[in-house]
Parts: structure tokens; sequence; C-alpha cells
């Protein structure tokens, strides 16, 4: 995040963004690229007509240079600030996927040969398909995945999270990602991307001009604005005969300028930029986002589902309780169970460690005099303890530890497995401890659910979001969790193929789902799912499933990417009215300007007191050029978002974009004619 | 302006909010064809018409299918119509022997009358034999209107509807809006208007003996002006009761008279008039309250009403006040109201009704298409004279006519819902079912029709002889007069500004183009829409959903209206009733 936010703040001011914006904007000029864009390209027509005009007046030594030349230069100044709105946008896109990229150092990986034997080559040269080893200390080359060993891999990097996880062959967390480190044991890594084809790559190609794709809104939109441009395009060519009958033919300028004015171009010159924009606000927050469409349709979603771990609860749970055997006390449990976790520097044995002290006085012992060999937690052994005094001291999983007893015969005592039964049913996890094989009983490890989830769950609802959570427990514990939690409902026992059945359920409903997921058998859902966000350290199938993946990992980063998909249709909405709404002021400065010569009783229609017919047609098109230049920060930086109901919602939008947009010119106008008037650039009328 | 007339335009709305709830419940029984009081007689009725006609009434249609029955029924009924004027020499009831009507005419007035426009280019008592006025105008009174209204049932089916190809059967639709809507209520309304003194009858015209015989300048055969002293006065009759109230009632507006509404056979008393007016938004009324009951939200229903009330009460309360100011050219005038008389501009009023209730009229008239006047809108002050203009420009969705109103502004609901729906974070949705671009693009194609129709051809007439030549007034006033022709064939209101001979081949022509577009190329990508929309899944409401209920969504409704539908012709009409009143004040009249 704070890279990101670094980027962020970097982007507006950067120079090197800048230059490349003001150049692109030239090159958009291009009709082939501006014909994407209907308004803009009919103010690009407009003002190679005014152009022609003027140097056709110009050769006869006929019309007002002064105001021809100016009103031609600020209909050019329209065109290249909307691409220069754009060009900025995407600039900034790519600037940030790129920051991104360099964080995934240039290393150097051993490539398996055909004949067993490794070679070492730079990790640019991996491509799809290519086996790589990578042993302790050793950077992952590339993304991938496990197909053969275990280890443990330190993905901080990329998620900021510190705690290393495990990463196997075969199973959900098969997947690794490059410029990850392996903390021990040596994997064989599959490579699944070529270069310039991963995850980050796609997503800048999203931001760039060429391939970027309208989503399904901004296609409506567009037709909106194209049909709204028609409309005042008939307005405007009629005009002419009912001048011409009225005895006061105007001059191609200021027909243009009234067109100009009219159509909707401060939202058409910053559409793109509004879309890409919220892409980018997605990198932002380390999303990656497979099309545009899937931003668009988080904002859309009416059911979030939520899995239980990781989201709602704290990730890793926590030591609440022990339960010693009849024949030991609770303080002999807890002690042995702190030996056991003192190495363990996982959340869980630190819980431990932590919940011994406070119940029991336990405190931190000076071990080394008894030499204590610290047995680490393994992905096979699932147990970890302390070998020392000639005892044997672990902790693990019930059914870990059953068959590590029996190994030596003995088992476990049917009262434990009773309270081990009673643990689980109460939503929470058994662990048991052992000294010398025997055991001592168990300790209870519960889900502690993340703090503000409550409120973020009812600023959900408050936005018209349903919440659900997933999980795998009894539906008494879910239903426990999910009331602590303040969910909506909750789905328990869920089986993958059950999650797949709630989304049909309720798009059959036609509702839009949102999910998380990251196991391969969640990949079915993630694609059903309207917006299906895959964790970094998911599957390779489950990414390719989802439409984004959230580089973090972070499963409550859905409800962001549900915030900034509103945000950026807020943001489309809000500009789009502003723009409309302009319309009303625009009339007001120019068509008692055009008329002012002939019928000057149509004077007080000039409600705003523009000083000479000149300057009000010169204002009008000047403000309507500046505001694209003074929208800009606001398309790019979106509207703000308050999680209120839609009534209140719109309500506000509609008092500051709807009642605003028809003031704002108003104002803006007239400043800009008392500067025209201030630097004598107008003169009195128009020929 | 005075109480009186403040207190009978209260009055007026106050009837029409009362009526609303029973005429939408009706409406919305009828069309789901659920049990009403009149099934008794009408329910065997109703089935011998389709056994004969061989109607499935079970069967739907999708809106493919239902928009080309019903372009095929306007077809068949405008050539019949045509037919009628065209024959009606050698047919029976013409006792004046009125002659064959021009074909340019015929057609025209065919067009006309089945676009529900019923504009009219021609005098009536002059032109028109009894059994063409009953048998092909009165009928298309009746068939216009119904096929309006079954489009409105057809468009909100597809609203309400979801996760269905279908939208009704058009014959259903239209029979039950023959026989159960619009029979019964013309059956006693014209007994009601019989018996304040509408005429009724088939005999020949009568002939009065003048009590003062007068002399008036004529040509004579020679070209040259000669005075003749008239002793008789031929008054024409007919049977007008029957048809003045589907004229209203089904907001079709084409007088049995030339001199319409406010001739005394068709409007006699103050009692008519207010019945009459009425009439004209009984069911454009009715309509939203249909909408919001078959779409199971009802405050959407209230929500479009208040938008059109508002509407309507704004170019009212502006009518009324341009009129009673009366003319600033007319100083040292009486024109304050007094206990004598009304004051105000009265020219071209009638005297039974005065300001308010002209004002009233004009405004009732053309915020629904019907088009009927009891005065002239010609001669009104040029900001008296906007509002009719505004009003049909604004695309006749105050209200509106006979079910084009409410279809009319459900475009503008869309496009409302469409622009400023984002704004609350979600991808636009109405009632439940997301707007896309197709939807988007049928809406902007039916409101592109309107503008372009208008102003093309006005643009057209204009500068060409053939149109300037039939203005009356020149300057600003001709451009209105031209406008306003167009705008109101465009809005199938036919309510004629006057002053206009509309009576040449090229507005014969140009007006039947307009008015054949106005009606059925808007309607088409309407049901396009509504085709689209039943297709729809519908997503529940939630709070996040963007609300088409309350004084929030009316108050955005309002601004979409004039934004969209009245900032196209705002030069146009700078040029035309603005600068008039302008020079007007500045001592300039027309």
């Amino acid at each position: 995040m704070d890279r990101a936010s670094q980027v962020k703040s970097k982007a507006l001011t950067d120079t090197r963004i800048l230059k490349t914006a003001i150049v692109d904007s030239f090159r958009k000029l291009n009709p082939r690229t501006m014909i994407k864009n209907p308004v803009m390209f009919v103010v690009e027509v407009g003002a190679l007509l005014t152009s022609i005009q003027l140097v056709r007046d110009t050769l006869h030594h006929s019309g007002e240079f002064g105001f021809g030349l100016q009103i031609t230069l600020w209909l050019w100044f329209t065109v290249l600030f909307a691409n220069f709105a754009e060009a900025m946008a995407e600039g900034r896109g790519k600037a940030q996927a790129e920051t991104l990229r360099k964080a995934r150092a240039e290393t150097e990986a051993r490539r398996l040969r055909p004949d067993g034997c490794t070679e070492v080559v730079p990790s640019s040269k991996l491509r799809s398909g290519d086996h790589v080893l990578v042993a302790v200390g050793e950077f992952v080359p590339g993304d991938g995945e496990v197909v053969e060993g275990v280890a443990s891999v330190d993905e901080s990097a990329i998620t900021g999270e510190s705690a290393p996880v495990i990463r196997e062959s075969g199973g959900d967390r098969s997947a690794v990602t490059g410029g990850t480190r392996v903390l021990s044991d040596e994997i064989r890594v599959r490579i699944t991307s070529n270069p310039g084809e991963t995850f980050l790559d796609r997503m800048i190609s999203l931001v760039e001009g060429a391939s970027r794709q309208k989503t399904p809104n901004e296609i409506a939109l567009n037709i909106l604005l194209a049909g709204l441009t028609i409309i005042f395009l008939l307005a405007v060519v009629t005009l002419q005969p009912f001048a011409v009958y009225s005895g006061a033919p105007q001059t191609i300028f200021v027909l243009v300028s009234l067109l100009v004015c009219l159509i909707p171009t401060t939202i058409g010159g910053l559409l793109s930029a509004i879309g890409i924009a919220g892409m980018d606000r997605l990198i932002q927050r380390n999303v990656i986002a497979m099309s545009g469409r899937a931003v668009e349709a988080s904002g859309d979603v009416d059911v979030l589902l939520l899995d239980k771990t990781g989201t709602i609860t704290l990730g890793n749970r926590q030591a609440t309780s022990f339960h010693a055997c009849p024949s030991v006390t609770e303080v002999e449990l807890a002690s042995a169970a702190q030996l056991a976790s003192f190495a363990d520097e996982t959340p869980e044995g630190r819980s431990i460690v932590v919940l011994a002290k406070e119940k029991y006085g336990l405190r931190g012992r000076e071990l080394a005099p008894h030499n204590p060999m610290f047995i680490p937690f393994s992905a096979q052994t699932r147990m970890s303890g302390v070998d020392m005094d000639g005892q044997e001291i672990r902790k693990g999983a019930p059914e870990a530890i059953d068959k590590y007893v029996a190994e030596k015969g003995q088992v476990v005592p049917a009262e434990i497995k009773q309270i081990v039964r009673e643990i689980a049913n109460g939503g929470g996890t058994p662990l048991l401890v052992t000294q010398n094989r025997h055991v001592l009983g168990a300790i209870a490890l519960t889900d502690i659910v993340k703090g503000g989830m409550r409120e973020r769950f009812e600023h959900l609802r408050a936005m018209g979001i349903r919440t659900m959570m997933i999980t795998g427990d009894n539906p008494l514990t879910a239903a426990a969790i999910a009331r602590q939690a303040g969910v909506d409902d909750f789905l328990a026992e869920a089986k993958p193929e059950d999650k797949m059945a709630l989304i049909k359920r309720e798009q059959a409903k036609g509702k839009l789902v949102a999910m998380t997921g990251d196991g391969t058998n969640d990949a079915p859902a993630l694609a059903q799912a309207d917006v299906g966000v895959a964790m970094n350290t998911g599957t390779q199938a489950a990414k390719e499933a989802g439409n984004m993946v959230d580089l973090d990992s972070n499963p409550t980063k859905l409800i962001e990417i549900v915030e900034i998909g509103k945000q950026l249709l807020i943001t489309r909405g809000a500009l789009t009215t502003f723009s409309v709404a302009n319309d009303v002021a625009k009339y007001f400065a120019i068509i008692p300007a055009m008329f002012a010569a002939a019928f000057p009783q149509l004077e007080v229609l000039n409600v705003m007191r523009l000083s000479t017919p000149e300057s009000a047609i010169l204002s009008a098109v000047i403000f309507n050029a500046l505001i694209i230049i003074a929208l800009i920060p606001l398309a790019l930086r979106g509207v703000r978002y308050r999680p209120v109901g839609a009534a209140a919602l719109l309500r506000q939008n509609l008092l500051v974009y709807g009642l605003g947009g028809v003031v704002a010119p108003f104002l803006g106008i007239k400043l800009i004619d008392m500067a025209i008037t201030y630097l004598h650039l107008a003169r009195g009328r128009i020929l | 302006m005075t109480a009186n007339g403040w207190f009978q335009i209260g009055l007026y709305l106050l009837v029409l909010f009362l009526i609303t709830k029973p005429i939408g419940i009706f409406l919305s029984r009828v069309f789901e064809r659920q049990k009403t009081f009149l099934d008794f007689v009408l329910r065997p009725v109703e089935r011998l018409i389709y056994r004969l006609c061989g109607v499935d009434e079970n069967k739907e249609m999708r809106w493919q299918e239902y928009g080309a029955t019903m372009l095929i029924f306007s077809a068949v009924s405008l050539i019949l119509l045509y037919l009628f004027e065209r024959l009606q020499l050698w047919m029976p009831w013409n006792p004046q022997r009125l002659a064959n009507v021009a074909p340019d005419l015929a057609w025209n007035t065919a067009v006309s009358f089945t676009t529900n426009t019923n504009w009219q280019a021609y005098t009536p008592e002059t032109t028109m034999s009894y059994l063409t006025q009953m048998a092909g105008l009165a009928y298309h009174n009746f068939a216009s209107a119904a096929v309006g209204i079954a489009l409105a049932i057809a468009v909100i089916r597809g609203v309400s509807r979801h996760a269905s190809k279908t939208i009704g059967n058009f014959w259903v639709d239209l029979t039950r809006c023959f026989l159960w809507v619009l029979l019964p209520v013309c059956l006693v309304g014209s007994l009601v208007l019989v018996s304040e003194g509408v005429v009724q009858t088939l005999k020949p015209y009568t002939t009065a003996q003048l009590v003062e015989p007068q002399t008036v300048e004529t040509q004579g055969p020679d070209g040259k002006a000669a005075s003749q002293t008239v002793t008789r006065q031929v008054i024409a009759v007919g049977p007008t009761a029957s048809q003045e109230v589907i004229k209203m009632f089904g907001t079709n507006g084409g007088g049995f008279f030339y001199a319409n509404s406010a001739h005394p056979y068709e409007n006699p008393t103050p009692f008519t008039n207010f019945f009459e007016m009425i009439l004209i938004f009984a069911i454009p009324s009715g309509l939203t309250y249909t909408l919001g009951r078959m779409t199971k939200s009802q405050g959407h229903g209230w929500a479009v009403w208040g938008a059109m009330t508002a509407l309507f009460l704004v170019g009212v309360t502006a009518a009324y006040w341009a009129e009673a100011r009366g003319n600033p050219e007319l100083a040292g005038v009486d024109q304050r109201a007094s206990a004598l008389h009304s004051g105000g501009n009265m020219e071209g009023k009638e005297v039974r009704f005065g300001i308010a209730n002209s004002a009233l009229f004009a405004t009732v008239t053309t915020d629904a298409s019907c088009g009927a006047v009891n005065s002239m809108h010609d001669s009104y002050t040029p900001l008296g004279g906007m509002v009719p203009l505004v009003n049909i420009m604004l695309g006749e969705v105050i209200f509106g006519g006979v079910g084009s109103g409410l279809y009319g502004i459900l475009v503008f609901v869309i496009l409302a819902v469409f622009i400023a729906g984002l704004m609350v974070g979600r991808t636009p949705e109405y009632l439940g079912k997301k707007i896309e671009a197709f939807d988007v693009k049928m809406a902007m194609l039916s409101v592109l029709i309107s503008s372009l129709t208008i102003l093309v051809f006005a643009a057209i007439a204009v500068v060409a002889k053939f149109g300037t030549s039939s203005i009356s007034n020149p300057g600003p006033h001709g451009l209105s007069q031209i406008l306003y022709a167009y705008t109101s064939s465009v809005g199938n209101n036919g309510s004629a500004f006057g002053g206009l001979n509309a009576n040449t081949l090229w507005y014969n022509t140009s007006t039947a183009i307009a008015m054949l577009l106005g009606r059925f190329f808007v309607v088409i990508p309407i049901l396009a829409i509504a085709g689209n929309l039943a297709r729809k899944k519908m997503t529940p409401a939630s709070l996040g959903t963007f609300p088409v209920t309350g004084p929030l969504f009316t108050i955005l409704l309002i601004c979409t209206i004039l934004i969209v539908g009245a900032l196209t012709f705002f030069p146009a009409l700078s040029l035309g009733p603005i600068l008039e009143h302008l020079l007007m004040l500045s001592g300039k009249a027309f």
C-alpha cells in the first residue's frame, strides 16, 4: 500500500508522465483515433471547418481575423485537452503497473533441461512450460505451479504479509509468484506464463489505448452522447435557415462555437479517462482486473460471498482455553503447551504462549540449561514441539497426534476425544498436547472476528449489498460467528459445489454476485460469479477463472473493490449530468450574442450581462475548453463515495453536479468575459 | 388574473386528481383481464368478436409481432378513410351534396386521423359529409385512441414483466379498449353533452332569416370590389355530440365544425367546457396510476403524475398570466378584469369562457396531444402563444395523448434514469431492469426522430417560397406559425396556430409525413424497448437501487424533459415567440 500510494502522489505532478501525455494528446488528433469518440470527433471536424474558413477569410481579407483565430484555437484546445485527459490517465496507469513490475526483481533461474541437468538462465528467458528448481534462499523466477516438493515461501515482497506460507505440489496451494523467496526445502516449479503475458502485462494492455475495450455501460453512454450530439447538430444546422428567414445569417465561427458548446464535450472528453482511472485505483490497491467490465460489474454487486476464514475472522485462530486429562492439572497442561510453542512463531503458537502466561502466570523460563531442541512445524508431520531433558513434548492436530501416539501403542483417551468433538462443535479448532507420547489434554483455538467488520457490513447494507458468509463449519458454529460478525446470511458446511449452486440461485433472482477464492475447486464458482477475485496465492486455475487477482491475497479487499466500482460509475454519472446541465448557461451566453446585431431586443436574454457579443461567444467556448482541464483531477481521482443509501447519494450528487452544473458555467463564463474585456481580446460586434 | 379564475383552475386539478386512481384501477383491471362490473354484457360481445375475426385471445405476441399488427391495422384503417373521403359524393348521408375531397387533402386528413393528430387543413362543415364524419372520422377517433392505449399498455407490460418474450395480444388490447373503455364513456358522455345543448342530428343544415341584413364587401365576378347584402344564414348542424365526446376522451381534437370547441354547438356552456377538459386528461392521467399498479410501484406512478402535473401548472400559469396581462400595445384600453368583462387579451377568445378557461383549455389541449381548441392560439400574446408551442415541443408528455403520453414520458424516464442513475454507483436500472446500450439507442432514436422531423421541415419551409407563401404574418410570428404546424403534426396534437394556410400541396404532404413519423417511427423504438425490457431479469430493489419514486425523481424527470426536450428548440423559439414578445414590448406588432 505504501509503495502504491507513493506512486499515486507522484503521478499527478510527474513531469515524465506529463511530457508523454502532452505528446500523446497531439498524436491522438489522428481522425482514425478520434472517431472512436464521436463527441470529440465532431469538435475536431468543427475546428477543421473554422480553420479552413480562417484561411479563406485571410486570403480574401474579409471577416474578423482576431475573433476567428481565437475561436479556432480554442476549438483545437478543446480537442487537445480531451486527448490530454485520456493520455494522463493512460500514463499514470502504466507508471503504476511498471512500478509493480519492477518489484519483481530480475533473478536467475535454474532451468531443468530435458536431460535432467540444470542450466542457469535469466528469469526473463523463461517460457511457459519450463521447469525450474528453487532451493532454500532462492527467489522463484516467475509465476508458476509447484509440481514437486513442499516448501515454505516468503511472499512478503508481494503481499506484505511477513508470515511464510506453505506451497506444495498438487492441491490448492501449488501456485507460486515470481519474486517470492523459498525459506525451506526445495521445489520444482512449472512456469505458467510467458514474459509479457503475466497478469500485470494484461492489465497494462487494458490501460493502453489500442487494445482497450469499451465496457457495456461505456458503450451505452457513448450512444447517449452521440445521440445528444446529433440532436444538437440538428438544432444548430437548422438554426441557420431560421436565422436567414429572420434576416440575421450567422458565420461558420459562431455556428461551430454554438455546436461545440452544446454537445456534451465535458463528459465526452473525460469518459475514457474515467474508465482508465478506475483501473488505476485498483492497481493502487494491488488488485489487477482482467477486464474493464469486471470493474463496472463490481459497482453493481448485490451479494458478497465471503469466506469466513481470513475474511471475516482473523485467518489464525487463537488459543482460548485448556482442557486437561483427568490425571493432569491444567497448569501442567498449560506449561507443556507453552514449552511446545516457544519456538512456534505462528500466530496460533504465540497465542498459546500468551494464554498460558495470562491464565497461569507461566512466564518465559530460562531454557538454555536444559539444552532444548526445538522441533519446528513441518508440512509432513503437522506437529511442533521441543525435546529437552529427555522429555518429548509435542502439540498438533488431533489426527496427527493420534498417529504419533499410536506409533508407541498409545491411544488418545476417550474423554479427550469427547472434548475434541465439543471444541469442534462450538466453532473452535482443537489441538492436542503430548508429553512422551502421552496425551496431556487439548487446547481450544477459536475464531476471532476481525475488528471493524461489523461496521463494514453495516455500510454494505446501507449500500444495499447483502453479505453472505461461506464456511465449512457446522450450522451452529456458523450461526454464532455470523451473528457476531453481523453478516446478513451464511452458508454452513459448504462444499465447493454448494458455492456454485448458491451463486446460480442468486443470479437467477437477478442479482450480481461477487466472491473471492483461491483453490482449484473454487475455479468454477469464480468463473460463474459476476466478480470473481482470485487470491494471488491461489492456484493458477483459480486465477484464470476469476476476473480479478488480488496481489495482497486479502479477501477483505472485495469490499474496497466494490467501492472502486461504485466510484467509477458515480464519476461517470456525475460528469454526464454536469455536462448536460452546462448547456443552459451556454445558451444564455450565445443566443443573444448571435442575434444582438439584428435584434437588440434579445439583449434581455443576456442575463450574465456579458460585455460584447464577440466576448460572449468566446467566453463560452473558452469555458467549455477549460472545464475539461479543470475536471481532469476529479476524473482521475473519482467522485468521493460515501456508503449511504441510493436516495441520499442521488440527492447529494444531483445537488452538486446537477445544480452545480447549471450554476457553475454562469459564473465561469462571466469571469472569463471580464478577463477578455480586461485584456481587450474581443471587439464590439460580430460581422 | 382573478381569484375566480384560479379557483376554476384549482377545481379542475382537484377533480383530475380524484378521478386518476379509479380510472387507473379500472384500466389495469380491463387490460389484465380481471373481473369488471361490465363483464356480464361485454364478455359475450368480446368472445363473439374474437370468434368472428378468428383471434385466439390467449395467444400473446412478441414486440415485433405486436408492432407489425398495429401497423397493418392502422394502414388498413387509413386506406378506408381515404376511400370514404374520395367517394363521399356517391355515398349516403351527404345531404349537402359535398364534393369528393381532393387527393392531397384527403391523404393528409386520412393520415391525420389515423395518427390521432386530427390536424384539419379543411373546413369540416363545407368539406366532409355526415357519413365521412361518422364512419370515417369518428371511427378513427376511436381506433387511433384505442391503438394508443393498447401500445401504452403493451409498453407497461414490457416494464413490469421479466424473463418474458411477449408483451400481450394487440387484438385483445384493442377490442377491450373499444368495449370497456371508450364506448361506455362515450355513450354516457354524449348524452351529457346533448342535455347541455350540443346538437345531434342527421338532418340537413338549417337556414335562418337574419333579423338585421348585413352588407359585406366581396369580389364581383369581374374581380372588382362589390358589396353584397346578406339576409340569410346557413347554420351547420349534424351528429356532433357523439363525435364530441370521443374527440376529447381519445385526445383526438378534430372538430365537427371549423371553430372546434369554440363553436356553441360543440361546447355550449361553462359546464361542457369543464367536462370536455376533464375528458381530455382522464385517460392520460389514469394511465400513470395504471403504470404504478401494473409495475407494483405505485409511488413511481405518482412520481410520473407529479412531473406531468408540475409542468402542466407551469404552463397554465404562464398562459393565464400572459393573457390576463393583455396587450401593452393597446394603451388606454381597459384591460383589467372587472365585474363587467374578463379583461386581458380577449382577441380570439369566447366571451362565455373568458381568460382563465381559455388559457386552461389551451394548456390542457396542447399538453395532451388533443388539439381541440376553444380559443384561437394564433391570437394569443407572444408568450401566451408560446405555452401551447412549448407544451407540444416537449414531446406531448405532459399527460399527453391517450397512451402516447405515457409511452412518450417513459422514454424520458429511461433517459433520466440512465443519465443520473449512475450517480448512485450502479449501472442504470429502471424498476429492477438494467438499462443497456440497446435501450438507450432506441430511446435516443425516438427523441431524435421527433426533433429531426420538426426542425428539418420547418427549416425547409422558412426558406422556400412554397413554405413562406402560406404564412399570414411576417417576421417572427410567421416563424412561430410554421414551427407550430410541424410541431403539432409531429406531436400528433393537431391544433393549429391558425393564420397559416395549410391546405397547400406542400403543407398537406409534409405535415402528413411529419404526422406519420411522429406517430409510428416514434413508437416502434419504444415498443422495441418494451420487448427488450420484458426479456430481462429483474433485480429486486434494495437500499442501493436508484429510486424512481418521490419528489427527487419527479424533479429529475422534469429537468430531463426540459433539458433534452426543450433545449433543442431554444434557438428556434428565441427567433420566434420570444423575439416577437420582445419586439412587442418595444412597440412592434405582427
